[in-house]
């Protein structure tokens, strides 16, 4: 990687930064430059992405009896909210409480565990702390589908079954391994002069932590928020195993519970995906440089 | 990033007192280690136990020996299910490495038009992968669907399904990657290769391609391991269907497990992938150096 420490002068420079005026002009040219074939591609994806969605829309306004012999594709005629007001009399607002609430855990939970983790992982080099870093490193490989029967073993043992914890506990586990290895990543940018300034005017590791290390690492943080809260938001197989009846529901196994709950009304069970992914969609609109930012922040470390 | 030049090995090894003193005590670990040995290592272990026993989740484990392995490997199913996932693992990466390399470089253009449809090119991962099986479910529906054919009643239909919807969804997350390793390669030498001659083409074999290689090893083990625990789309698109042709190891496990009660085939099943996904990341992971995270990020 080390043509990235050679390139960031150059990077830096900006076109107008008092390079000579054909250089810039180059650049510029070659940044801004139209390529109509990966236009034409990109274009082509477009309609890939669109047209699901666009049907979903649609077909989620028909009225359900209008839904079989229309054509997804065309507008609907006489659109209704009748669907809609179906999936919210059928417990939406009570699947969306659950979900919020595990979500909040989960995020909570992940970064109190993960934060102290990575910082003795980046500060204190000794066996232990690498030894606990390598567990994580090598845990991004157990998939949750592996250890689901066993886990739901502990999860009745624990009396912890049918309840939201159950979901909550092992969500969070499985969303550690990746957090540590972010969290790690990004605690170790923190300049070590830093924490010797710190060390000289006596502070404890604690205050380090939390004065120094934290506003410091605070891309990898949210970073880390917005992974976990995404893994619980979405999360499937632990609902769907741990929890069985509708007090502790959450939204994805609402959904999935929908699908045979209105049978062949299809444009209510479309209404509630759309309803499942008005939420997350909200976020996006206004924080999307933030969660754009941090998921390319898990890929990219 | 910065700090590259302080972090000489004489202030690690502590030689003034201030780097030894304000350091956390290594059992600051200790809560995270406990946690996730609880809910993922121990299980780990207790699913090999409990592939040597035979168990209906009511009482006790009855120890049966090997039986269960005996019955796995005479499982037509299971040689199935893992050449599916071999093929299954195969299609979704070339489907979404070609598509997401080509939609990330375009993207991390600056241009306004690309700015925009980049935005839209990422809403379908705002949805979960319950409700985008749920949504191409109903949209492949033959009375209901935009293609007016019974997509998954087919073998090949509901494989191709399987391979589409995965892309559809996942595609967002690995054009972002991509987008953000293309913003990353120097400038200078696209600048220098224009001066050489080299054209838009040259320029993405010979810059692009080779300067995004971490960038698709990211994408691709991360693509692999997510072709391995395929659940939710396989449950909701096909339930393992038509007959078994898309039934992918996890849910083999989920339909032995909490379908037929047979906990002890579900274990065996299951140990199976720890050992086929610890197996095939060690193998990315040497053949791409995938693991030496810390030391790359050691000379940056």
């Amino acid at each position: 990687m080390s043509h990235d420490t050679l390139a960031r002068p150059a990077k830096t420079r900006r076109p107008d930064g008092g390079e000579p005026p054909t250089a810039a002009r180059r650049r510029r040219h070659w940044t801004r430059r139209a390529n109509p074939v990966a236009g034409l591609g990109a274009f082509v994806w477009l309609v890939i992405v669109l047209i699901p969605i666009y049907a979903m829309l649609s077909a989620s306004l028909t009225s359900a009896d209008k839904a079989l012999t229309g054509n997804p594709l065309k507008p609907p005629t006489d659109p209704t909210l009748d669907n809609y007001n179906t999936v919210l009399s059928s417990g939406f607002g009570h699947l969306l409480t659950n979900t919020a609430i595990v979500a909040v855990a989960v995020v909570g939970i992940v970064l109190a565990l993960s934060v102290p983790l990575a910082y003795v992982a980046v500060r204190t080099r000794n066996r232990w702390s690498n030894a606990a870093f390598r567990l994580f490193l090598l845990g991004v490989a157990i998939p949750a589908q592996a250890v689901v029967v066993p886990l739901y073993l502990l999860i009745a043992k624990l009396d912890l079954y049918d309840t939201l914890l159950a979901v909550i506990l092992p969500t969070a586990a499985f969303a550690m391994p990746v957090s540590v290895l972010v969290l790690v990543g990004s605690l170790r940018d923190v300049s070590e002069d830093l924490y010797e300034a710190m060390a000289l005017d006596g502070a404890s590791p604690s205050r380090m932590l939390f004065q120094l290390t934290i506003p410091l690492a605070k891309g990898g943080i949210s970073t880390v928020v917005i992974y976990s809260a995404l893994q619980a938001w979405n999360g499937f197989l632990f609902p769907l195993i741990f929890t069985q009846s509708d007090g502790p529901r959450v939204l994805t196994l609402g959904l999935f519970n929908f699908v045979s709950q209105f049978g062949v009304n299809i444009p209510a069970v479309l209404a509630s995906v759309v309803l499942s992914g008005i939420p997350i969609f909200a976020v996006y609109l206004v924080a999307r440089r933030a969660l754009v930012g941090g998921l390319m922040g898990v890929g990219g470390k | 990033m910065t700090s590259t030049v302080q972090k000489t090995p004489a202030v690690e090894q502590g030689s003034r007192k201030a780097s030894r003193v304000g350091r956390p005590h290594a059992v600051w670990a200790l809560p995270a280690v406990l946690f996730f040995t609880f809910f993922a290592v121990v299980p780990m272990g207790l699913a090999l136990y409990l592939s040597f026993t035979s168990w209906d989740g009511l009482g006790d484990p009855r120890p049966v020996g090997l039986d269960n392995w005996k019955k796995l490997l005479d499982d037509p199913r299971l040689t199935q299910s893992l050449t599916l996932t071999v093929v299954l693992t195969v299609a979704s990466w070339a489907f979404q490495t070609v598509v997401a390399l080509l939609l990330g470089v375009w993207a991390a253009g600056r241009q306004r038009n690309r700015a925009v449809l980049s935005a839209i090119f990422f809403v379908p991962f705002l949805l979960s992968s319950t409700a985008i099986a749920i949504l191409f479910y109903a949209l492949l529906d033959p009375n209901f669907g935009i293609i007016q054919a019974d997509t998954l009643g087919s073998q090949s239909g509901a494989f191709l399904a399987i391979v589409f919807v995965g892309g559809w969804q996942f595609m967002p997350f690995h054009t972002l990657i991509y987008q953000g390793g293309a913003r990353q390669i120097p400038e200078v030498l696209y600048q220098a290769a224009a001066i050489d001659g080299a054209g838009r083409y040259r320029q993405f074999f010979s810059i692009t391609l080779p300067q995004l290689r971490h960038t698709i090893t990211t994408s691709t083990v991360l693509i692999v391991v997510g072709s391995l625990t395929y659940f939710e789309t396989v449950l909701i698109l096909t339930k393992g269907g038509p007959g078994t042709d898309t039934a992918v190891l996890p849910y083999l496990m989920y339909e032995a497990g909490f379908k037929q009660y047979d906990f002890g085939y579900a274990s065996a099943i299951a140990t199976t992938l720890v050992v086929a996904a610890t197996g095939l990341s060690l193998v990315l992971v040497r053949l791409t150096g995938f693991g030496s995270m810390r030391s790359t990020r050691e000379g940056m």
